[in-house]
């Protein structure tokens, strides 16, 4: 996919049918071939289940960073071994300025000046982002994503069970909201975004105690469970859209191989954002190994349950040394 | 024979179309109208307090603080605390509540205005970020504790505040009575550095009892030369003076032994003579 086009489904665009003339030869090959060979196919996805299975490896990997990250911000203030000092917003890791790419934005809106500092931090952590994937900071770091997983299968517990039934917002509504929310940085003078973003509040929670803006993470909680699958996430938090905007170029991604899939659909059943996942639907890829777009948070939940390897995370131009 | 194909939009899809939209734009607005009722109360100026050394004039400091607390873990007394979603003056920003906690300077360097990201706290205001003139300190204040130092005095240009004999009836000064023991009620665990107990770190105030037959702790227990001092009175008693050195550190409020506290600090207030 192009960065244009991953920019464009980012921003809330629908995802597009592929054109006749998008595939490649090697792409319309295998499909062809899936097309003929029904019973041949049936037996290999068999031995591929067998092969791979329902694994949590990515999982249990990303939830044992995000909680390090988290606890290593904590401990470096209570025990006072100062690795990590500050919050999420911003922060020095062994006395290098970091800064959250949103926070920083929201300042330089509202203050109208630039500080040094501040560009110092801002920049080594879009470097580190460009190279870590951009929304991985969503899965490998937010603290909310973490309460975000377990409030998501209360809800597709509830789902299954009929006692709520699931509403999805307009994916653009993200956009239209970090465009808002930078107007009135501007227009006020004052950081309005962070006084409600559920990241700052868990972290700073975190590290320098419970407060009542807690009940605000709750009430997000709240919806997810009983109203909107994982709305904060998908809708509204802009700064999924910032780390979105700087992973377009990123070189850390997950792949997907058409050959491998049997079109079974469970990545996108446990996706947070299936619109990335759209390739997978049968007769959509148009080249034989597909990347998934910027607006994947590189959780591997759909690596880990993928029943017959086709998706897999990669770096991009490594893939000889890995 | 090719199958009739559907319609493209079916009316139930468009009335699904149309309750998503709306949907989103409820949605999408109420987030809207949570941050404005969070800034609200901040446009209203709301409640006064007092932030920490070197803040930027508050509508600067509001815009430049990013919430990060840094400015909190490095004040060696926990002066520096961090606002909460009920106290209507910005999430997250850190003040200082003077007669629970503080800032005694014992860090010598004003660590926090060095550890803020951002310049929200700054060592040297920039000119285009200029203070009132009555927040300007007529000169450097000189730090107590580092007064045989080579350079004794604090790296800050601007007071927070100024203190203020708010209820002189309370002061046990003026009534002629000293202060015998510890100078807050028990519980109470404030931070205080005294020099002649140990140089590097504060003790609590409680464990250093005071015995004078006039109180004056305001006076001695104040950090900074030349900022208070006890001044007789037409009917002999005495009075505490607030001078232009103050600063506004609050440490007077903080150790001032009568419930509530005669002397405060008036936050963000400049000096006028």
């Amino acid at each position: 996919m192009s960065i244009k086009e991953s920019a464009r489904i980012l921003l809330g665009g629908e995802v597009r049918k592929p054109a006749a003339a998008d595939y490649t030869p090697g792409a319309n090959r295998v499909h062809e071939l899936k097309r003929m060979d029904g019973a041949n196919r049936r037996a290999l996805a068999e031995e591929m289940h067998q092969q791979h299975g329902h694994s949590h490896t990515w999982r249990n990997r990303r939830w044992a960073v995000l909680i390090a990250v988290n606890l290593l911000f904590v401990l470096s203030f209570w025990l006072d071994i100062q690795l990590l000092e500050g919050s999420l917003t911003a922060s020095r890791f062994l006395g290098f300025h970091l800064i959250d790419l949103n926070s920083a934005l929201q300042v330089m809106l509202a203050h109208k000046h630039i500080l040094v500092n501040l560009v110092i931090g801002t920049a080594t952590v879009f470097v580190l982002w460009v190279l870590l994937g951009g929304r991985s900071f969503c899965s490998w770091v937010c603290p909310y994503h973490l309460l975000a997983e377990w409030a998501e299968s209360l809800h597709l517990y509830l789902v299954d069970k009929k006692k709520v039934s699931g509403h999805a917002f307009h994916r653009g509504l993200r956009g239209v909201l970090w465009l808002l929310f930078a107007v009135l940085a501007w227009v006020t003078g004052y950081t309005v975004f962070e006084t409600l973003s559920l990241t700052g509040i868990l972290s700073r929670a975190l590290i320098y105690g419970p407060g009542l803006a807690l009940l605000w993470v709750l009430f997000w909680l709240l919806v997810e469970v009983f109203y909107s699958r994982r709305a904060w996430c998908r809708y509204f938090c802009p700064i999924g859209l910032t780390y979105g905007v700087v992973g377009l170029p990123s070189p850390v991604q997950v792949g997907y191989r058409l050959e491998h899939c049997f079109h079974e659909g469970d990545c996108r059943k446990v996706c947070l954002v299936p619109h990335v996942l759209e390739c997978v639907i049968k007769g959509r890829a148009t080249a034989e190994t597909m990347a998934i777009g910027a607006d994947c948070t590189r959780c591997g939940l759909c690596v880990d349950v993928c029943p017959s390897g086709a998706l897999h995370f990669e770096v991009k131009g490594m893939s000889q040394w890995l | 024979m090719a199958p009739i194909p559907p319609p493209k939009v079916t009316p139930h899809k468009a009335a699904q179309a149309r309750r998503h939209f709306l949907r989103s734009l409820i949605g999408g607005g109420a987030l809207l109208a949570a941050g404005g009722a969070a800034w609200l109360p901040l446009a209203q100026a709301g409640t006064v307090r007092l932030r920490p050394p070197g803040a930027l004039e508050e509508d600067d400091f509001l815009s430049s603080c990013i919430k990060c607390g840094q400015c909190v873990q490095v004040c060696p007394v926990s002066a520096l605390k961090l606002a909460d979603l009920d106290d209507g003056y910005g999430v997250g920003t850190p003040f200082i509540e003077a007669r629970a906690q503080a800032c005694d300077f014992s860090c010598d360097a004003v660590q926090c205005i060095l550890a803020c990201p951002t310049g929200a706290l700054t060592y040297t205001k920039p000119a285009h970020l200029a203070t009132r003139a009555a927040m300007r300190m007529a000169s450097a204040p000189i730090l107590l504790a580092k007064e045989k130092d080579p350079e004794p005095s604090l790296n800050l240009k601007e007071r927070i505040g100024v203190a203020r004999l708010a209820r002189p009836d309370l002061c046990l000064a003026r009534q002629g009575k000293g202060w015998k023991g510890a100078a807050r009620g028990s519980g109470y665990d404030g931070h205080l550095r005294f020099m002649d107990v140990d140089r590097w770190r504060p003790i609590p105030l409680n464990d250093h009892p005071f015995d004078v037959p006039v109180c004056d702790l305001c006076v001695r227990t104040c950090p900074i030369k030349g900022a208070i001092s006890l001044e007789l009175l037409p009917d002999g008693n005495k009075t505490p003076v607030v001078h232009e050195a103050c600063v506004g550190c609050g440490v007077c409020e903080m150790a001032c032994p009568t419930e509530p506290a005669a002397i405060v600090i008036d936050p963000r207030r400049g000096w006028e003579a």
